[in-house]
C-alpha cells in the first residue's frame, strides 16, 4: 500500500527498517524535516502523520502505509504559504531555521492535540479545559521540540497569535 | 515599494563614509541616517524559505552516486590500536569503502585555528596517519556505503583492540603535573597592576571566593555535515561553515593543493556558536571520496559530534575584591585554572572582561592552564566572558550584599571614564545610561535587599543582576564585490555567513540606504569561498568586516560612475565625497535636486552594469579607541523552597551595542544569547569521565538546554547610541547576551534564597 505524502502517493521502501525521516530526506530529497539528532530527543523531524504529530526519525516507513504524512513542505497551498508559516516570519520565530519544520508541524499537531481534549502537564482545570489555550501550555506542549538559537519567544508567539484568531473566527462562527 | 516611493523617505543623500577607521574622521554618515532601512524591523529576508524548508543545508545537496559515511570512534584517550579488523564491515551489503589508518591518503594536519590568518581547523593531529590515540572518541575507521544505514551498519562491525598508554584525563591530576599561563592573541594571560593582594588584605570590605563552570557544548540543533566531491584535483565541499575561506585554505593546506582549487560553499547553516569550523570530518570525508572516486556524504551523528566536535571547557576562578566602605574597588583578582587539550590554541580565556568592567587600583589577572587528553577544546559563544563574567558578576553581587549597597549602584559607582588597564578612550561607553533605563522597566526598586524576603506559597522569589560585555572586533581580510546593473539593481558578493544571525537581511538594509535603493533592488550573496574577503563569523565581527567592505567598495563604485556619468551629466565636475546615494541613482549632498540615476548613468555609457571589487582597510580603530558592547542584565527567579527547582520568571537585559541595524533580528540575537545563558545557569553540562576522557551524555536526551518551558517572555531594549568609531555606527551582537546572564540568574537565586551557588551548573541538588 502506498504512503501519501503531501497528497502525493509514494512507495513504501523494499528495507523495512527505513525511517520514515530517511524515506522522506533521501529517497523522495524532502528535505524539510530535518535529522537534529535521530533519536527523538530534538524534535526537528516532527511531521503529521494523519494529522498527528510524530518524530519521523522515530517512525518506521512502512508504518505510514495507506496513511497521510504532511510535512513543511506540504503547509503552503495556492493561496501561499499557511497562517502560522506567516506568523513565524513575522515574529521571528527562528533564526537559522533549522528546528523550523518541526516546530511548524508539532504547533499544527499540538494545535489539534488540545481541540481534541488531550491534557498536558500543567493543565489544571479539566472542567474549564479548551477555553484558551495559555502561553504556559503552549510552552509545555511544545517543549519536545528544541530550538538552539533561542527563538522561543517568537516561535510561542507566532503560535499564540494564530490561535488565538483562529478561536476568535469560531467564536465568531458559533455567534453567527 | 518603488525606487519614486522611497523618495518620501529618504530625506536627503546618504555620503560616503570615510574609507579609513581609527582616524577620528567624521562618522560614517548612517550613524545619524533616520530614515532609511537601517535599524527597522524588516523580516528577515530568507524567511519564506525557511518556512517551507526549502533552505539547502550542507547534508542536502544532491549529487550523482552520492555515498555516505559513517564513523568509528576510539574507546580510549591515549594509546594505540592494537588490533583493528575491518574484513566483517567490508563485505557487509552496499559498502564502498572501509578507510582506516592503515590505507588513508597522505595528508597535513589541519592549520589550528588562530596559528594563521586562515587556519580554521580545530585541532592539529595527524588525521588517520598512524596508529595513535589522542583522544577518548578519535575517528579510526570511515565506512562508506551505498545508504546511511548500510553505512551504519557495517560501522558496528568493525572490531577494534587498544593497548593503553598513561594518560591525564582528571583535572585534579593535570593540575598536579604542572600547569603553565595561557596565551591568548598574541599574549599571555596574565596582567598585574599594583599590588592586588596587598590592597585586597588592606582594603576595608573584601570577599574572596572561589567559582567554577563546567563543560559545555554548542549543541547546534543541525549536526556538522559536509557533501564533498573531487572533481580532478579539485575539491568542493558544501560544508556547515561560518569561516568558508578559512576552510578552504586549511583543506588546500591539508591535501598539498592551491588555495583556489577548493571551493567551499555554505548557503544556511543550522546554528554554529563557534562549532561550525574545520574538524577532522570535512578532512575525512575528502579523503574518503579521494579514495573512492565517489561523492560523499558525512554527517555526523549527534553523538558524533560530542565525540569530534570540541566545546567550552572547565573553569576553575578565583574572584577576589577589594573596596573600601563606599564602595570604590581597590583591589580585583581574578584568577584560575582552565583544562585544555593538547592540540588546540584557546585556554577559556575567562579574565578578559575583567580587564575592563570596573575602575580599580590594583588588578590581578592570571589564566592558567591544566592539560589534559581529551578532545580539543574550541570557542563557544562568548568565550571568556560568558563563564568569567559569572565569576566576576556573581564576586560584585556578593561585595554589594556585604557593603549594603545596591548591586546596581555599586557597578555604577565603579564605572572607570577610560580603560581602566588599558588606559584608552573608550569609543562608546553607556553602560550607566543602560543600567538606570533597565532598572527602572525592570522594577529594581522593588527587590528586597534582603535575602530570602519574598515567598509565593512554596516558592522564594529574588531578583538579580549583572553587568554583561563583550569586545567590538574588526579582523583584517575583509573585501566586497558590488555590481550594479543598468537596471537599477545592486549585488553584494562576500564570502560571510549567514547562521541564524540575520546577516543578509541587516546588509540588504545598509546597502538600500548606502546606495539610495530600495530593499528589493538589493541583492546580499555569502556562503561561498569564491567570493571576496576572508571573513569569519566569529568573535561577533562579520557585521563590522562587512559594514567596512562595503564602505570600501562603494568608494570604488562611486568612483567609477562618476568617471561614467562624464561631462554631460548633471553631477559632472562633483568627486565623490559630494556626492551620495539618493533615490536610485546619486546625488550632491548639498543640493539633492542635482541628481541622476544609475539607470541613467550606465545607460549614456552603454553599459550594461558596473563592477568593483575592494579590500576593506585595516582595523586601525582597534589600536586608538577600547571598543566594548554592554548589556545591563536583570533576572528574576522562582525557587521552590521544597524542591529547589528553580525557574526563571522575567528577564531583561538593557545594552548599549551602538546602533542596532534591524530592530526584530536583532532583539532574536540578544534573546538567544540570554537564552543560552539561562541554559549555561541552570542546566548546561557536557560530562566528562575523569577516569578515561569519555564525554558521558552525548545526546540531546542527556545534555539539557532550554526548552521552551525553560523560556520566559525575554524583555530587551538597547538605547541605540551609535559608536562614533565603527561603520554604521554599529557593534556585532551575537555574543553579548549570553555575558552576564548566569551571574544574574545567581544573584537572583541567591536574592530569592538566601544561598549563594558558586558552582554551575545551578542545578536543584545545589539549592536543597
Amino acid at each position: 500500500m502506498p504512503i501519501r505524502i503531501n497528497g502525493t502517493e509514494a512507495s513504501a521502501p523494499a528495507d523495512p527498517r527505513v525511517s520514515l525521516l530517511d524515506l522522506l530526506r533521501e529517497d523522495l530529497h524532502l528535505f524539510g524535516a530535518k535529522k537534529g539528532c535521530n533519536q527523538g530527543a530534538c524534535g526537528a523531524c516532527t511531521v503529521l502523520v494523519d494529522g498527528q504529530r510524530v518524530l519521523s526519525c522515530l517512525t518506521l516507513a512502512v508504518q505510514c502505509e495507506g496513511r497521510d504524512v504532511t510535512t513543511v513542505e506540504g503547509l503552503a497551498d495556492e493561496h501561499g504559504l499557511h497562517p502560522l508559516q506567516r506568523a513565524f516570519i513575522e515574529h521571528d520565530g527562528f533564526q537559522c531555521g533549522f528546528c523550523t519544520p518541526g516546530q511548524l508541524c508539532s504547533a499544527l499537531g499540538m494545535a489539534a492535540e488540545f481541540e481534541r481534549g488531550v491534557p498536558s502537564v500543567v493543565t489544571v482545570d479539566f472542567e474549564d479545559y479548551g477555553a484558551d489555550l495559555t502561553l504556559e501550555e503552549i510552552r509545555e506542549r511544545m517543549s519536545g521540540n528544541l530550538c538552539r538559537c533561542g527563538a522561543h519567544n517568537g516561535i510561542i508567539a507566532a503560535i499564540a497569535e494564530v490561535q488565538n484568531s483562529r478561536q476568535d473566527q469560531d467564536k465568531k462562527e458559533a455567534a453567527a | 515599494m518603488s525606487a519614486a516611493n522611497n523618495a518620501g523617505t529618504l530625506a536627503a543623500a546618504v555620503g560616503l563614509a570615510a574609507n579609513s577607521w581609527g582616524q577620528g574622521e567624521r562618522p560614517d554618515p548612517l550613524n545619524r541616517h533616520k530614515h532609511g532601512l537601517v535599524g527597522t524591523s524588516i523580516s528577515r529576508i530568507d524567511g519564506p524559505l525557511k518556512v517551507q524548508g526549502k533552505a539547502t543545508f550542507a547534508a542536502e545537496f544532491l549529487m550523482e552516486g552520492l555515498t555516505y559515511a559513517s564513523l568509528v570512534f576510539s574507546t580510549i584517550a591515549k594509546g594505540r590500536i592494537a588490533t583493528l579488523d575491518a574484513s566483517a564491515a567490508e563485505a557487509a551489503p552496499g559498502v564502498v569503502l572501509v578507510m582506516t589508518y592503515k590505507d588513508a591518503p597522505l595528508m597535513k594536519p589541519m592549520p589550528l585555528f588562530m596559528t594563521a590568518e586562515k587556519a580554521a581547523g580545530g585541532d592539529n593531529l595527524p588525521i588517520m596517519q598512524d596508529d595513535q590515540i589522542h583522544w577518548n572518541g578519535q575517528p579510526i575507521a570511515l565506512i562508506l556505503a551505498e545508504t546511511q544505514e548500510q553505512a551504519d551498519y557495517a560501522s558496528s562491525l568493525i572490531h577494534a583492540t587498544f593497548e593503553a598508554e598513561p594518560s591525564v584525563t582528571d583535572f585534579e591530576d593535570a593540575k598536579r603535573q604542572g600547569t603553565k599561563t595561557g596565551e591568548f592573541g598574541g599574549g599571555p594571560l596574565k596582567l598585574d597592576i599594583g599590588d592586588a593582594e596587598a590592597a585586597l588584605n588592606q582594603a576595608a570590605v573584601s570577599i574572596d571566593a572561589e567559582y567554577s563552570t563546567p563543560r559545555h557544548s554548542h549543541n547546534a540543533i543541525e549536526p556538522h555535515a559536509a557533501t564533498v566531491v573531487w572533481d580532478g584535483d579539485s575539491l568542493v565541499v558544501h560544508d556547515a561553515s561560518q569561516a568558508v575561506v578559512h576552510t578552504a585554505w586549511s583543506l588546500s593546506s591539508v591535501f598539498g593543493i592551491d588555495e583556489g582549487q577548493v571551493h567551499v560553499t555554505s548557503p544556511y547553516v543550522g546554528g554554529g556558536f563557534g562549532s561550525k569550523t574545520l574538524w577532522q570530518h570535512q578532512v575525512l570525508g575528502a579523503a574518503a571520496s579521494k579514495l573512492s572516486g565517489r561523492p560523499v556524504r558525512i554527517t555526523l551523528s549527534r553523538e558524533g559530534v560530542y565525540r569530534m566536535v570540541g566545546g567550552r571547557s572547565q573553569t576553575e576562578q578565583r574572584v577576589a575584591l577589594g573596596a573600601d566602605q563606599d564602595g570604590h574597588l581597590k583591589a580585583i583578582i581574578h584568577t584560575g585554572v582552565v583544562a585544555m587539550s593538547r592540540q588546540n590554541a584557546l585556554p577559556e580565556p575567562f579574565i578578559l572582561a575583567t580587564r575592563g568592567a570596573y575602575a580599580a587600583e590594583s588588578f590581578k589577572l592570571h589564566v592558567e592552564v591544566a592539560q589534559l587528553d581529551m578532545l580539543a577544546n574550541t570557542f563557544m559563544r562568548a568565550p571568556g566572558e560568558a563563564v568569567g563574567t559569572f565569576g566576576l558578576e556573581c564576586a560584585m553581587d556578593e561585595l554589594a550584599d556585604k557593603l549594603g549597597i545596591d548591586p546596581v549602584e555599586l557597578r555604577i559607582l565603579n564605572e572607570p571614564d577610560k580603560h581602566p588597564t588599558e588606559g584608552k578612550p573608550f569609543s562608546s561607553r553607556n553602560i550607566v545610561e543602560a543600567w538606570r533605563t533597565g532598572a527602572q522597566r525592570f522594577g529594581w526598586a522593588k527587590r528586597s535587599a534582603k535575602p530570602a524576603a519574598i515567598r509565593d506559597g512554596d516558592w522564594l522569589i529574588g531578583m538579580g543582576c549583572a553587568t554583561g560585555t563583550y569586545p567590538y572586533y574588526r579582523m583584517p581580510g575583509g573585501a566586497a564585490r558590488i555590481t550594479l546593473t543598468r537596471e537599477g539593481h545592486a549585488r553584494v558578493e562576500i564570502a560571510a555567513h549567514e547562521m541564524g544571525m540575520g546577516t543578509a537581511t541587516a546588509h540588504v538594509q545598509v546597502t538600500a540606504d548606502r546606495l539610495g535603493l530600495t530593499a528589493d533592488q538589493v541583492t546580499f550573496s555569502y556562503g561561498d569561498s569564491k567570493m571576496p574577503g576572508a571573513v569569519l563569523a566569529g568573535g561577533s565581527q562579520q557585521t563590522a568586516s562587512i559594514g567596512a567592505a562595503i564602505v570600501a567598495a562603494q568608494h570604488a563604485l562611486v568612483t567609477q560612475l562618476l568617471i561614467l556619468a562624464g561631462n554631460s551629466s548633471p553631477l559632472a565636475g562633483l568627486k565623490p565625497e559630494e556626492v551620495g546615494g539618493l533615490n536610485g541613482g546619486l546625488a550632491e549632498l548639498a543640493n539633492p535636486g542635482r541628481h541622476e540615476s544609475y539607470a541613467s548613468i550606465l545607460g549614456r555609457a552603454g553599459r550594461d552594469e558596473v563592477a568593483v571589487q575592494q579590500d576593506a582597510p585595516p582595523p586601525l580603530e582597534l589600536q586608538n579607541w577600547s571598543m566594548h558592547s554592554y548589556g545591563a542584565m536583570f533576572c528574576e527567579a522562582r525557587v521552590n523552597a521544597i524542591t529547589g527547582e528553580t525557574r526563571i520568571s522575567r528577564f531583561l537585559g538593557s545594552f548599549d551595542c551602538g546602533r542596532i541595524l534591524n530592530a526584530k533580528t536583532a532583539a532574536s540575537q540578544f534573546r538567544g544569547g540570554i537564552i543560552m545563558g539561562l541554559g549555561l545557569a541552570l542546566m548546561e553540562e557536557t560530562q566528562f569521565d575523569s577516569r578515561n576522557g569519555r564525554i558521558m551524555n552525548p545526546s540531546l536526551a542527556d545534555y539539557h538546554v532550554p526548552a521552551h518551558m525553560d523560556v520566559p517572555e525575554i524583555d530587551v531594549i538597547w538605547n541605540d547610541i551609535p559608536d562614533p568609531h565603527t561603520p554604521m555606527g554599529a557593534h556585532g551582537i551575537g555574543e553579548i547576551g549570553i555575558t552576564g546572564t548566569a551571574a544574574a540568574v545567581a544573584n537572583a537565586v541567591f536574592n530569592a534564597t538566601g544561598k549563594r551557588v558558586r558552582e554551575l551548573p545551578l542545578t536543584l541538588d545545589k539549592l536543597m
